[in-house]
Formats: structure tokens, sequence, C-alpha cells
């Protein structure tokens, strides 16, 4: 490499370590699509408003003790659009995402709390429905809705209904997971296909006039998580492939434990139906949203058998490892495409953005 | 996934780029440009540089639609949406391009009505569902996106739609080769010719530059096994000292394009005398407007419009990049003042743009993500 080319290489990296700021004056809609606009509001406001050290970790949930009991807490907002899509709706996303942060730090999770933003005129029906199923996805995993609180806002200020939920569980006294623990040598796995639920809500907008056989992958993870956890020792970190998708966990994984990441291209399952719409779309189904879909970092050598107790459980059955953790270079994703050929997979900035031509 | 998975076949491609090494003379260097940004984005998601001999580099041109537009027009376009009443439509792509007050996103982020289509067709959608509002396209791409355009245009005619107008910024790739082939400081072996616009124009447009330039047109195809066989066709006719235009990408390109395409842009268009192209300057004949007749969908004449002309940021040099003078890493503020985040230049944009695509999926040298790959 010319070391001019280095030289740059070299500037980038330290321009990337810098901290972060948020240089616009109004929040974009990029600032909520978990790429790194979404990091930099993250930790140029609020961690820096609300620095503590139960936060510090920015885990999908909270780690805390309290009276000697060890507790995951963690709260998520629900906004789709649209509220109804096959294979789901707001209200099971709402159970089945917070459920699912919690799962993700290795908690039991016990009680969900939830509050209703509801817009002027919104159905009641719908309001029924969306309930009723929050109270199956809560049913199915084993939560209980404890708490609870109703807004109405004026119409059109509010797009139908918004869910918000919060959720504590309990976590064993020696479990600690992160993504911060990775380290060369370990596996990655995911328990299944990526990208349905993402490709499901963007055809449901109806604004594409593509017709796909997807359905949402919404789905608790909590009985998966546990049932891995029990028999495979040697797991290091769970994470959500929700907003950003894989890409984005991958990366959270190089840039916490300052290692390398690198997949396989052919090893990632992608339903063909998602492979095809994202391929007309021109977007990567590596960056698209799952909501019962979870990356796996174990050691290298308990790899076979996560992938064993993953692929055993209904809700991992096409489970796959992916690839795997090395020393260089650190905070880089690398994909081997099935081309035959390398490539870097980082953070996109923004929602991807569909190509032209 | 069929159609697809037959393009990216791995062992086809280590056929080839054998083939190709085999082709490379020694100590000499061949500099190919891939025209259009679709290639350049199929280039880097596939890492296809890998199957390549280091004499051979790749040059990424100017066919990025939104790259080439100045960022006067992106400010033109922010005035006519800022006009009462109006509702903007743009292409996706478009939505993070910087003007010289913040992109569409921001002005969207200011109360702007901004929407996102996929299709110029849906804007006529909107104006059907907002009879009380004008709804302005910003119609941007090459003779790749024209045609929908146009059709666009003929649409909301037949069917009498008065609150629709496109904000029309279509250019045309033939001028923007020869003014890249005439530039003095490009040395440049062949082209992989473009292969989107070539389904509208076919191949018979690029002759001149086999003929009178003496060099080498592959049209091409955007998988990358497309590209990689273009590139052997390219080096196949260097080895022999030819240069002819081919049609690697047959499939989908008719030799003599797309007639009812271009009957479209030729019956709502009309080439301008001249049009700027961000870092290229202003180049004659090198942009479509709307023909007189269909006026009143012309947001040029509908509206008043700026027009005032902003010169490219100074540290910025999209424009060696997109003549492929520089190599993205080279330019003063890339990966520094310019990243896909803060974006100064437009080749930082898009993900068809040569920066953005080197940023994100390129930037580290083909010999270090060799050397990591073995390990």
């Amino acid at each position: 490499m010319t070391s001019r080319e280095e030289l740059v290489l070299e500037r980038i990296d330290r321009a990337r370590r810098a901290r972060p700021r948020v240089r616009e004056d109004r929040i974009t809609m990029s600032h909520g699509a978990g790429g790194k606009a979404t990091q930099s509001l993250v930790e140029a406001i609020f961690l820096d408003a609300f620095r503590n050290p139960e936060l510090a970790p920015l885990e999908d949930a909270a780690t805390l003790t309290a009276g000697g009991t060890r507790l995951a807490f963690t709260t998520d907002s629900y906004v789709v659009s649209p509220l109804f899509f096959p294979g789901g709706d707001i209200g099971d996303l709402a159970v089945n995402g917070t459920v699912n942060d919690l799962a993700m730090a290795g908690a039991v999770p016990l009680f969900l709390s939830c509050g209703f933003i509801i817009e002027e005129g919104f159905a009641v029906a719908d309001l029924s429905a969306i309930v009723a199923s929050m109270s199956t996805a809560a049913a199915t995993a084993g939560v209980r809705i404890v708490t609870g609180d109703t807004k109405v806002v004026q119409k059109g200020k509010a797009d139908g209904c918004y869910i918000n939920t919060a959720g504590v569980g309990v976590l064993a006294p020696d479990r600690d997971l992160g993504v911060a623990r990775a380290r060369p040598g370990d596996a990655i796995l995911v328990s299944g296909p990526i990208g349905d639920h993402g490709v499901t809500i963007m055809l449901a907008r109806g604004e594409l006039d593509i017709e796909a056989d997807v359905v949402s992958d919404t789905a608790p993870l909590n009985d998966l998580v546990a049932t891995l956890l029990s028999r495979v020792p040697g797991v290091r970190a769970l994470r959500d492939a929700t907003r950003g998708g894989v890409a984005t966990i991958l990366n959270e994984i190089a840039a916490a434990a300052s290692v390398g990441v690198v997949v396989t291209e052919d090893a990632i399952p992608v339903r063909s139906q998602v492979r095809g719409a994202a391929e007309l779309l021109g977007i990567d189904p590596m960056y698209v949203a799952c909501e019962g879909r979870m990356v796996v970092v174990t050691d290298g050598a308990a790899a076979q058998a996560a992938l064993d107790v993953l692929r055993a459980h209904p809700a991992g059955a096409q489970a796959a490892i992916i690839g795997e953790v090395t020393d260089d270079p650190a905070g880089i994703v690398r994909l081997k495409t099935a081309f035959g050929g390398t490539r870097i997979v980082d953070l996109l900035v923004g929602d991807p953005l569909p190509r032209i031509c | 996934m069929r159609f697809v998975d037959e393009f990216r076949d791995s062992e086809k491609a280590r056929a080839l780029a054998a083939k190709i090494a085999g082709l490379c003379e020694p100590g000499r260097q061949y500099k190919l440009m891939e025209v259009c940004g679709g290639h350049t984005h199929t280039i880097y998601k596939h890492g296809l540089e890998d199957y390549l001999p280091e004499q051979i580099t790749l040059v990424h041109g100017p066919g990025c639609p939104v790259c080439v537009i100045p960022m006067g027009r992106v400010d033109d376009a922010m005035a006519l949406a800022a006009e009462p009443d109006v509702i903007m439509t743009s292409f996706g792509d478009m939505m993070r391009v910087p003007g010289s007050n913040g992109s569409f996103f921001d002005a969207k982020a200011r109360g702007t009505d901004i929407r996102m289509v996929y299709s110029p067709l849906d804007s006529l959608k909107i104006a059907r569902q907002n009879p009380d509002k004008r709804v302005v396209f910003m119609a941007i791409g090459f003779e790749t996106t024209a045609p929908s355009t146009a059709m666009t245009v003929l649409r909301a005619a037949a069917e009498g739609l008065p609150n629709f107008a496109i904000f029309c910024n279509h250019v045309t790739i033939i001028p923007a080769i020869k003014a890249i082939l005439d530039s003095p400081d490009l040395r440049l072996d062949g082209f992989i010719g473009p292969g989107h616009v070539s389904t509208v124009i076919g191949c018979r447009p690029y002759e001149f530059i086999a003929r009178d330039y003496g060099k080498p047109v592959v049209v091409a195809g955007f998988e990358p096994l497309d590209i990689l066989q273009s590139i052997y066709l390219l080096m196949l006719q260097l080895s022999r000292g030819q240069s002819i235009v081919e049609n690697q990408y047959s499939r989908v390109v008719p030799w003599d394009g797309n007639p009812v395409a271009l009957r479209a842009i030729g019956q709502t268009m009309e080439l301008r005398p001249y049009f700027e192209w961000r870092g290229l300057g202003f180049i004659s004949h090198s942009a479509l407007k709307v023909r007189a007749e269909y006026a009143r969908y012309d947001a040029e004449q509908l509206f008043s419009v700026p027009g005032v002309r902003v010169a490219d940021p100074k540290a910025c040099q999209c424009g060696e990049v997109l003549k492929g003078v520089l190599k993205p890493w080279e330019c003063k503020v890339f990966g520094t003042a310019c990243t896909p985040e803060t974006p100064i230049g437009t080749c930082m944009v898009s993900p068809e743009g040569a920066c953005a695509a080197y940023y994100s999926y390129g930037r580290l040298s083909r010999t270090r993500v060799k050397e990591a790959s073995r390990t």
C-alpha cells in the first residue's frame, strides 16, 4: 500500500474515533434509522447528559442490582407503519421487541409496562385487535403486562397509535453477556434467515407495487436464549438484529471489542423472496431489520454445539454459523462475497436509500 | 435466485480472472473506466477488484446521476420546494445531496414537504390525491431515467392533470464521455460502457470513441461476471491493438437502443444549449429541458427559479475524481471533512458515487484485504 493511502486511512480512523457530534440543527429521519446518525445522537445528546455506569455499556438492556437480585431493564417504542402487516402487528412487535431486549442480556423476562399514544379518531376495533395480540404475545413469551398509561392526542399529531413498552427480567448471578467480550477466534451465528421483517414492512406499505410471499419474523427469543445458555457454555454475546440489521450488530461487535469481524455471504441465510425484493429495491438484506432473529457470539470451540442447540429449537431451525472474530483489522467488518471478493460492511448513515438505477 | 446467481459464480470468475491476467503485457499499466455508477456499485459490492491483477486499475466515471448535479440546481430545487403549496417528489438517493443550505432531508426536517418516490409515476398519484397542491418531481438521471420522466409528462398531459410539473435535470452521457476524452490530464485505455443507458440509446453512439479516439468500448451488464467478462473483452481488444464497440449486455441492450423510449424523450424534451456538471463544469448540449409544447409541466417555466450558480466548495475535488484523475482517497478532504455522514461533494452521497463506494466498501487496499483474508 502506498504511504499516501496509509496516511489517509489513518486519518479516517482518527476521524472515526473522535467524539461523536450532532452537526445538524434539526432531527432528520436519519437520526432514527439505527446507523451512524443514531449512534452520534445517542452518544452526543443522551449519553452525555445521563452519563452513569449502568447506561455506559449501551447494551440492549441495562444490568442493575437491587436487594441482592440482578435485574435487566429495558424500554423501546414502536411506531411501525402500517400497524398491521403480514405475520404480525404493532402489538406483538411491542411485546416481542422488549422481551428480546431482555433476553439478549441473558435475563429471564418477567414483567412489562405499556404506554399507548393514540390519535384522535383511531378505530376502537383496531385498538382491541392490537391489545389482543399483545396479550397473546405476552402469554407466549411468559411475561405479564403489569402497568400502563394511555394518552390521546389530536388528529394529525400521531399516526394512528404508538406503543412504548418497558420490561424487567432477572439475571443469573454469573451471567455476563456483552459484545465487548468478543475475542479473536470466536464464532458468529445468526438464529435464522435475515431481513424478513424489514422487507415485509416495506412491501406492506404498498408504495412499491411489489408482491412477495414474505411475512414478518416477529417472535419472542427468550425460550431460545434460555435453552442456548443452559446447554452451551461459552456464549459471549447476544444481540437481536432489529433496526440497522445484522450489519449494524457486526459493526457494534467490531467496535466494542476492538476486533475484526469476517463473515461469509454464502453462509448468511436469506430467503429468496427477501433477496429478490432487496435486489429489486437496491438495498442490502444485511441492513434490513429483523424482529425475531439474533446474532450470537460464542467461543469458537462451542460454535457447533451452539448451532445444534439453535437448530433443534423451532425459533432457530435455520440458524447458521456466518463468520468469525479476528484480531486484524480491528473495528472493521469484512464480508467474503459469494462472488469470491471481499468488501467492508460499514455502518449506514441513515436509512438504506433505494438507488435510482 | 434465478437470473442472478448464475452471474455471480465464483468458479467462472476465477477462470475469467486467469484469462485476464494472461492478457496483461509485462510492465504495462492499464486504466479502464467504468462510466456508470451502477458498475462502480457492483465492483465494490462484490469485491470484484480482488480478481484483477495489480496492472489493471478501474477508474470510476461520471455516470452517477446524483453525483453530477451541481449545487446551484439543488438550491433551485429547494427554492421550488419552498414555494407555497408545493409538494416536491424525489428519488431516494437525491435526498442527501447537499446544496448550499443543506439537503432535501434537512429541508424536510425544517417542514418543507418533500417526499421520496420510487417512480416518477408515483408523483402523479400524489398530484391526484392532492388537487389543492402543486406537485413538482425532481427529475434527474441519464437516458436511463429520462424515458420514465417523459412517459410521466405524457401521462399527465393525457389526463389533463393541472397540478403536476417536473424540474428537469436530465443529462446525456455522450457529451460527458467526450469531455473526459478531451481532458488533457487523462490517460485511459478503454471504457466499460454504461449498460442501463445503452438499453435506451443503444451502442451506436459510442462508435466515435473507438473510431476517433482509438479506445475500445464494451457495453456491460451489472452482475459481477458481466463486468469481469467486459474487462476480459477490453483486454482482448487491447492485446490485439483493436478498438471497436462490443455489446456484452446483449441480453438486454439492443444495438439500436429502444426507439419507443427515445421517441418519448424526443417528444417531451430537447437539448439545452449547455448545462453545468458538478466538477466537470459547463458542457454544451449535455442536458435536457422540457419542450415548449409541454411548458405547463415545466417547473422552470411555472415558477421563478433563482438559477444562481454556486461554485463547488474549494476543497472539493469531485471533478478530478469524476474524470478519474484522482482516486477517491487522493482527494484533499476524503474521509475527514467529507464523509458519508457529512458529504461535501456529491461523489460521497450516493452509494454509486466513487467516494462513497470506496469509503464504505473499499477502504482497505487490495493487498491488505487479501492478507487479512488469508488469516
